[in-house]
């Protein structure tokens, strides 16, 4: 008796039938519907991450945290704020011996900073970014005594940009934000 | 804390006890300000510019889509026509590398939930298009299908799929208990990914660990005992933990197209259901005596009845519970903690706290945003424990409406599309009968 009232023999369909298909079609196009108004809407662009150098505080998680070993953040030099001094503290150590460009001499762990001769008294400092490993060690330095034009960033040429991003999780200022990928740098010069 | 002995070090080392303090002082308020010039260079000076690589994730992006689609379709065309358990096995080991190892789990279906929570309530995120994709294809999929994806599609689902070695039965009651947890998880996930903009799914997700090879400590620990007990137990992450098998569960009972145990005439044997490591398939149930027919219509009045009482009930007790879980935000802890240091109830900084020092925003902006915060956690736990109430009161119903089985057949809801069934049977091709398979087996 059952069988006969689920599935009759003159080939419609049973009324749990139905209410099934209903719903897979009602399901089927709320779910594409719903999904095509959440993407096309014109106000809304889809994001990357990035970190705020106004929040940054250079604390180092960004060169452990990563997925990516190395990490997907590198330091960049915003030249057109650097006060291009002689004596750089995002180069040099604090307690050096004299002002040679020796490795013991300098703060970059990798020794990813050149620093070449511009005229006197000014050197201009430029990051190799294939040795930066985005400790944020000469950020520190520039942030506490020069000008901040030395950043950190995420590199969006390496980043994967995760769903979560790992920096963002372990960030302590909160500095790892979503961007427009549209413009996916937040550098201090760009306005 | 490198950046707090380095700085006094220095400082020490320079200048006398008194001046260095002051220095910290105006090298703190001087945070980031332009305490150089820019150079006035004698001959022309190009500044070199920064370079801005563009996304390469855009890249990946249809990649991904391309072969979820793939696999899906063949995960369908394996677990429905070719009844293959080896090829789904063989796919799966595909999917565990190439979205396990090579994409490293992300972009997945589970996590896409919050992408998609986040960009319903959040106007200024739009939804990624391979993230509304993750999230809808494998649904679609369920509609049509049943649960393909969890098969051999899903990174986190073959996993466990792959470890398993002697699995054991877990006691329908723990299990209908135990099934429940995905919605308070779905629940949760959605509502922080909504409110504060933080995927939890993703962050305690157990097995992204393995793929990327590192983690946070707690997550590796809980990756390693879920990968043990997957050992013994079918799939503890997908039938206890997975948010997006709660929605697939909901969906995967009105597909179109459903497993079938036997190519021929069930024999009720018992032997498909001892296969079945997850404890989708129901014993036939024929003899129900009038008795027990009135009492499953006597429960599903008084459940129907009570479902609007166990809705109240699931929004009351999490509205209750708001304020612990507006405390998990790290704007909350922040505000909490800062609240703290002031008062002198604690001592010392953490690197968040003295983060916040250096940024010089004034506590009560932080304060403000704090109840901000508590204030939508307090609001959305409403719609979060009515979705609970709602989701327990219809488990309940579920289990306690009586049908009738003429045979032994998959539960739809918790069939994950495995294929152990099909080789566990003994009832070969050859044996078919000659009439429409179809009509035999549905009463």
């Amino acid at each position: 008796m059952a069988g006969n009232k689920d599935r009759p023999k003159d080939g419609r369909l049973s009324r749990r039938e139905l209410l099934v298909s209903g719903l897979r079609t009602a399901g089927v196009f709320a779910a594409t519907g719903g999904l095509v108004a959440l993407a096309s809407r014109s106000d809304a662009e889809s994001t990357v991450w990035q970190i705020d150098p106004a929040k940054c505080t250079a604390c180092g998680k960004c060169a452990t945290e990563c997925v990516l070993k190395p990490s997907a953040v590198r330091c960049v030099h915003e030249h057109e704020i650097c006060g291009y001094c002689e004596l750089c503290f995002g180069y040099y150590i604090d307690q050096r011996v004299d002002d040679a460009e020796a490795a013991e001499n300098q703060r970059c762990p990798t020794g990813a900073i050149i620093r070449s001769f511009v005229e006197e008294p000014y050197y201009q400092y430029t990051v190799d970014e294939s040795r930066c490993i985005g400790c944020g060690i000469c950020v520190e330095g520039c942030q506490m005594f020069g000008n901040g034009s030395l950043i950190l960033q995420i590199r969006h040429d390496r980043c994967v940009n995760c769903n979560q991003c790992a920096i963002a999780d372990a960030c302590p200022a909160q500095a790892v934000v979503r961007v427009p990928a549209g413009s996916p740098y937040l550098l201090r010069t760009k306005k | 804390m490198r950046q707090a002995t380095g700085r006094a070090g220095l400082l020490r080392r320079s200048l006398p006890g008194g001046a260095a303090a002051a220095l910290v002082l105006v090298a703190a308020a001087a945070f980031a300000a332009e305490n150089f010039p820019p150079p006035e260079f004698s001959r022309p000076y190009q500044f070199p510019a920064p370079t801005t690589p563009s996304p390469r994730a855009m890249a990946f992006a249809y990649v991904d889509m391309a072969v979820l689609l793939v696999a899906l379709c063949l995960a369908a065309y394996l677990a429905l026509r070719t009844r293959s358990r080896q090829g789904l096995v063989g796919l799966a080991l595909f999917s565990l590398f190439y979205f396990g190892f090579y994409r490293q789990g992300c972009i997945c279906s589970v996590g896409a939930i919050q992408n998609v929570a986040l960009a319903a309530a959040n106007g200024q995120y739009a939804l990624p298009l391979v993230a509304g994709v993750f999230f809808i294809l494998p649904l679609l999929f369920a509609l049509f299908f049943g649960r393909v994806f969890c098969a051999s599609v899903c990174p986190l689902g073959v996993v466990q799929e792959i470890v398993m070695l002697r699995p054991v039965k877990v006691r329908p009651w723990l299990d209908s208990a135990l099934g429940l947890v995905p919605y308070v998880y779905l629940g949760v996930g959605v509502l922080f990914a909504a409110i504060g903009s933080r995927f939890v799914i993703c962050e305690a997700d157990p097995f992204i660990v393995f793929y990327r090879r590192g983690g946070p400590m707690w997550v590796v620990l809980f990756g390693v005992g879920m990968l043990v007990l997957s050992t013994f137990v079918g799939r503890p992450y997908c039938r206890y933990l997975c948010p997006y098998g709660a929605l697939l569960r909901l969906v995967a009972p009105l597909s179109q197209w459903r497993l079938r145990i036997t190519p021929g005439e069930c024999i009720n044997c018992h032997l498909c259901a001892d296969a079945c490591p997850y404890g989708a398939i129901k014993a036939p149930n024929l003899e129900s005596t009038a008795a027990q027919k009135a009492e499953s219509r006597r429960r599903l009045r008084w459940l129907l009845v009570g479902l609007p009482f166990m809705v109240g009930f699931g929004a009351w007790a999490l509205h209750a519970a708001a304020p612990t879980l507006a405390g998990v935000h790290p704007t909350v802890q922040l505000a909490v903690r800062v609240w703290q240091e002031e008062r002198g109830l604690v001592q010392g900084k953490t690197d968040e706290s003295e983060a916040f020092d250096r940024l010089g925003i004034p506590a009560a902006e932080l304060h403000r945003q704090a109840l901000d915060i508590h204030g939508q956690f307090s609001r959305w736990s409403w719609v979060l424990g009515a979705w609970l109430g709602l989701a327990f009161g219809i488990r309940m119903i579920s289990l306690s409406v009586l049908r009738h089985r003429r045979e032994y057949q998959i539960d739809m809801a918790a069939c994950v599309a495995c294929g152990r069934c099909y080789s566990a049977c003994p009832v070969g091709r050859e044996q078919a009968p000659s009439e429409d398979l179809s009509e035999s087996g549905i009463g």
